[in-house]
């Protein structure tokens, strides 16, 4: 019995590939193959669906405006992030049990309670169609995350570590930086991968905040299958794309998933 | 019940071991006795676990045989060894009662639920677990849960032997001699073999009828606390038992004599047969070592309390040579002499004990 | 560790993260509670209407019907996704390259964005052009999502544990991972089955993991928007509308105000109150 277990995770991954197969393969076909009829595989391969995308800005920089926010976004929760992480773990003070489970309650709010106050809130403060405006509202729910995760990965670090430092004269913003934050350095790893993750992933927010100057790809994809009627081989093409810098991201940071995943705090 | 023969076991974790370094056990050939309290002392890295994993099945030797009585069960699996295992820490089914816990191996081998019972609580009694039988395994403390371990292997009949590794370490500081006490007390009444593995002495001492000392994957001594203290047969040996332990002196051997800082030193055994280049050494106790008006030069470097007694750390040259004396004996004040009691001097070539070399 | 000292200029600390979040999801909320209980007919005129938009909503069939969609679909993918992922993580290779393989190839959907699963699945489902579709349409069976509100329901459920599993599995997976090999021994040495081990040992030290699993699991099939909408529009009719298309369908597209406003706080209150029951039930045996 035993010498068939590895056919479930197989045939999972099986599973898993098919549809990310089909992607690829409509990619290169010309959308009157798509359309003629059904093939397993590109009968004319072409790049013409990739070729477009990379010179017409209106698809590219759907790509430029999702990457800026989310690094804006990610570097952002992460920073804010991190010294309340710290203040969560080291210390009591008034309020604080009620404080974390508040931020907690953000991450499981509805993103669709959101969407038109968002609308309205950013447009009277003049941040519609912003870069910023996204990297901030989805600051509601990866800031809790990353506050979340860093705070597990501080309480795994000794609290003599700080005593000695402060013995040893050090400003508290110097033992921060120098000291503690590369001991918790896979912490943050960590945090900044699952704020890129759910900042990356994430399509209502971004598309009701933004217009034409923060546009992400994912806005330009939907505008795509709705007005020019079925440019399939053009939409799984930009689909395509779009796995690109979770599969760098995964590859890159292989070795700590599990890891990761073992604090138990996505 | 039965006698427990390790014939010539040598174990590699490595698929193909080149040097001496990738063997974790290099070569044991043992007996245990039917009842006996062994203790499998030595420091870590030293293969005890490793022996102690092939014994109850959990590993598979490379190479050697492990024979309960006359059967060869080097290939047995764990469950039809009879054999029971106490972990680091404690192992207990957080979801079942303690009654369920000492009842799960039984259960497992179909024994009827009112033989089940019967026993159970005959262990319980013996552990002193009587009361806290209906709780939640998981509730109790580290030395409660220690004992349901330990009752897990009691409950079945068959057993032939019960293997402890390091069972105290996750136990209180204060609570160690209640379990240890135990355990020997259990050992007395049922007399079942027990394999204890530490890196303590003391516990290896206080447990054990029979000490087996292991250093790098080798058994280097097997014998009584006494026999231990008062005759090791390896440096190491003598290094590792007793605090402080021996005093371990490099020296020359002239016509099977030890001499060191150029006179002879009077020792109970002779290297006759000392090949050359061999390592010798000359080891003595610091309780035998004793102050004199001559003898070897030594200047007094350091003084310690050690409650009845004072370690008086001496130096000839680069050699460290330490003395226990008693609280109220005189300690001298800067160069001194001392001389060893020749019944407790000894030889060592390469480590072993002259004369007697590696016989293990 | 010794217990952590009271230090209340602490809050200096938080107070960027306070201020963060609060902006995002105080004044928002603030705005909602405003709206849900005012009326306008345009012009920037608000009157006041008390609780009448919660009576409304409440008492609407429209709201009852997606409510009762989106409980049932949260279920299904429940049942689905928490076994089949820790099934998956029992069977994972415990180390070596293809655990590596394993982990990344699994990881991959979890990082697609939520429109393009929509998308990639819209196209592999199509019934006379994608994988899918056609697949089944030449096995004999009738198949077309865009048309049949039971294989619309079909197509969403596949998707979402294709796209969501991987998430339990990690997760199971780094719980199982962290028992320590001597409970293995004890259980072979106790002689227990395959499946007592899983009883007694794997599932128990699980817990923490799944829980944590199912609560996520739970809030974010409860707050889903983006698949369903690229998938099926809620669609066909409004079959696979669930709560926060509904909700959106009525806040940006109608712009009712008041009544998306109204079902705005009543959502958020369902999933808080769900979310504590749930968490209360599986931590129940935690408390030690």
């Amino acid at each position: 019995m035993t010498r068939f277990k590895w056919l479930v995770p197989a045939l999972y991954i099986l599973f898993l590939m098919l549809p990310i197969y089909w992607l690829l393969s409509m990619s290169f076909k010309t959308t009157n193959e798509i359309l003629g009829g059904f093939t397993l595989w590109p009968q004319k391969f072409t790049f013409e669906n990739y070729r477009k995308i990379f010179t017409d800005p209106t698809w590219y920089m759907g790509y430029v405006n999702s990457l800026t926010y989310v690094v804006i976004n990610t570097a952002l929760s992460v920073a804010v992030a991190l010294p309340a992480a710290y203040a969560f773990s080291r210390y009591r003070f008034l309020g604080d049990k009620h404080l974390f489970f508040w931020l907690l309650t953000n991450r499981m709010a509805p993103a669709a309670v959101f969407a038109l106050p968002f609308f309205q809130l950013y447009s009277a403060i003049g941040l519609f169609d912003t870069h910023i405006a996204v990297a901030l509202a989805h600051c509601l729910f990866n800031v809790p995350l990353a506050v979340w995760i860093l705070e597990g990965f501080m309480s795994g670090v000794p609290r003599e570590l700080d005593e000695l430092a402060f013995i040893d004269g050090y400003p508290f913003w110097k033992f921060f930086l120098k000291i503690f934050i590369p001991a918790i350095a896979a912490g943050v790893g960590v945090a900044a991968f699952f704020c890129f993750m759910f900042s990356w992933v994430e399509l209502l927010l971004a598309k009701t905040l933004t217009a034409v100057e923060a546009k992400p790809i994912a806005a330009t994809m939907t505008r795509t299958a709705s007005t020019s009627g079925y440019e399939l081989g053009l939409l799984a093409a930009a689909g395509a794309l779009t796995m690109v810098p979770g599969a760098f991201v995964i590859y890159f940071v292989r070795n700590y998933i599990a890891k990761g995943f073992a604090l138990g705090r996505v | 019940m039965a006698r427990i023969h390790l014939e010539q076991l040598r174990h590699s974790y490595l698929a193909s071991p080149a040097a001496d370094a990738d063997w974790a056990l290099k070569k044991v050939n043992m007996q245990w006795e039917d009842g006996g309290a062994y203790a499998l002392l030595g420091p870590s890295g030293c293969g005890k676990t490793t022996l102690l994993s092939i014994v109850s099945g959990l590993i598979r030797p490379t190479a050697g045989r492990v024979l309960f009585g006359d059967v060869d069960i080097t290939d047995s699996p764990p469950d039809q060894r009879n054999i029971a295992q106490v972990f680091q820490f404690p192992v207990v089914y957080d979801t079942m009662s303690v009654f369920d816990n000492l009842a799960f191996p039984l259960r497992n081998r179909g024994v009827a639920e009112t033989q089940v019972a019967a026993r159970v609580h005959e262990i319980a009694a013996l552990l002193d677990l009587g009361p806290m039988l209906t709780q939640r395994a998981a509730g109790l403390t580290a030395d409660g849960k220690q004992k349901i371990s330990l009752g897990r292997g009691l409950v079945r009949a068959d057993v032939n032997v019960i293997m402890l590794d390091e069972p105290l370490t996750v136990i209180d500081p204060h609570l160690k001699w209640r379990l240890r006490s135990k355990l020997k007390e259990l050992h007395q009444r049922i007399r079942m073999t027990m394999v204890y593995v530490t890196h303590d002495q003391n516990e290896a001492m206080t447990f054990a009828d029979q000490v087996v000392v292991m250093h790098e994957g080798m058994v280097v001594q097997t014998g009584t606390p006494v026999e231990l203290f008062e005759r090791p047969r390896h440096t190491f040996v003598g290094h590792f038992i007793g605090s402080p332990g021996m005093n371990v002196l490099p020296c020359d051997v002239e016509g099977g004599v030890a001499r060191f800082a150029g006179s002879p030193v009077p020792t109970a055994n002779t290297a006759d047969g000392a090949k050359r280049g061999a390592r010798t050494e000359i080891g003595v106790r610091p309780e035998f070592v004793r102050f004199a008006d001559s003898g070897i030069p030594v200047r007094v470097t350091q003084v310690s309390d050690a409650g009845r007694n004072r370690i008086v750390e001496t130096r000839h040259g680069d050699t460290v040579i330490r003395a226990l004396l008693d609280e109220h004996a005189p300690v001298p004040a800067d160069i001194a002499h001392v001389g060893f009691d020749p019944q407790f001097t000894r030889l060592y070539v390469d480590g072993w004990l002259a004369g007697e070399g590696d016989a293990a | 560790m010794s217990a952590k000292p009271v230090n209340h200029r602490a809050w200096w600390l938080v107070l960027p993260v306070v201020l963060l979040v609060a902006f995002n999801a105080v004044i928002p909320l603030m705005t909602v509670v405003n709206y849900s209980v005012q009326e306008t007919f345009g012009d920037n005129k608000f009157f006041f209407e008390g609780l009448t938009w919660f009576n409304q909503v409440v008492h609407s069939s429209r709201f009852h019907d997606s409510l009762l969609r989106q409980l049932l679909f949260t279920a299904i993918i429940l049942a689905i996704e928490v076994p089949l992922g820790v099934a998956i993580a029992l069977a994972m290779p415990r180390k070596g390259v293809w655990l590596s393989v394993c982990l990344v190839l699994m990881s991959m959907p979890l990082l697609i964005p939520w429109n393009v699963v929509g998308a990639m699945w819209n196209i592999f489902a199509l019934p006379e052009i994608g994988l899918l579709g056609w697949s089944l349409n030449n096995l004999g069976i009738v198949y077309n999502y865009t048309q049949e509100p039971f294989a619309a329901w079909a197509t969403l459920i596949a998707m979402d544990v294709w796209h969501w599993t991987s998430l339990v599995a990690l997760l199971a997976y780094a719980g199982l991972s962290a028992i320590p090999d001597a409970y293995y021994q004890a259980a072979k040495i106790d002689g227990a089955s395959a499946w007592s081990v899983f009883r007694y040992v794997q599932l128990p030290k699980m817990k923490h993991v799944l829980t944590i699993a199912v609560l996520l699991r739970f809030m974010d099939s409860f707050n889903i928007y983006t698949e369903p909408v690229v998938l099926t529009g809620g669609g066909p009719g409004n079959s696979t509308t669930l709560l926060s298309i509904d909700l959106v369908k009525i806040a940006l597209g109608q712009f009712d105000l008041g009544p998306a406003a109204a079902m705005s706080l009543i959502y958020f209150l369902i999933i808080l109150l769900l979310s504590w029951v749930f968490y209360r039930v599986m931590t129940r045996g935690e408390e030690e």
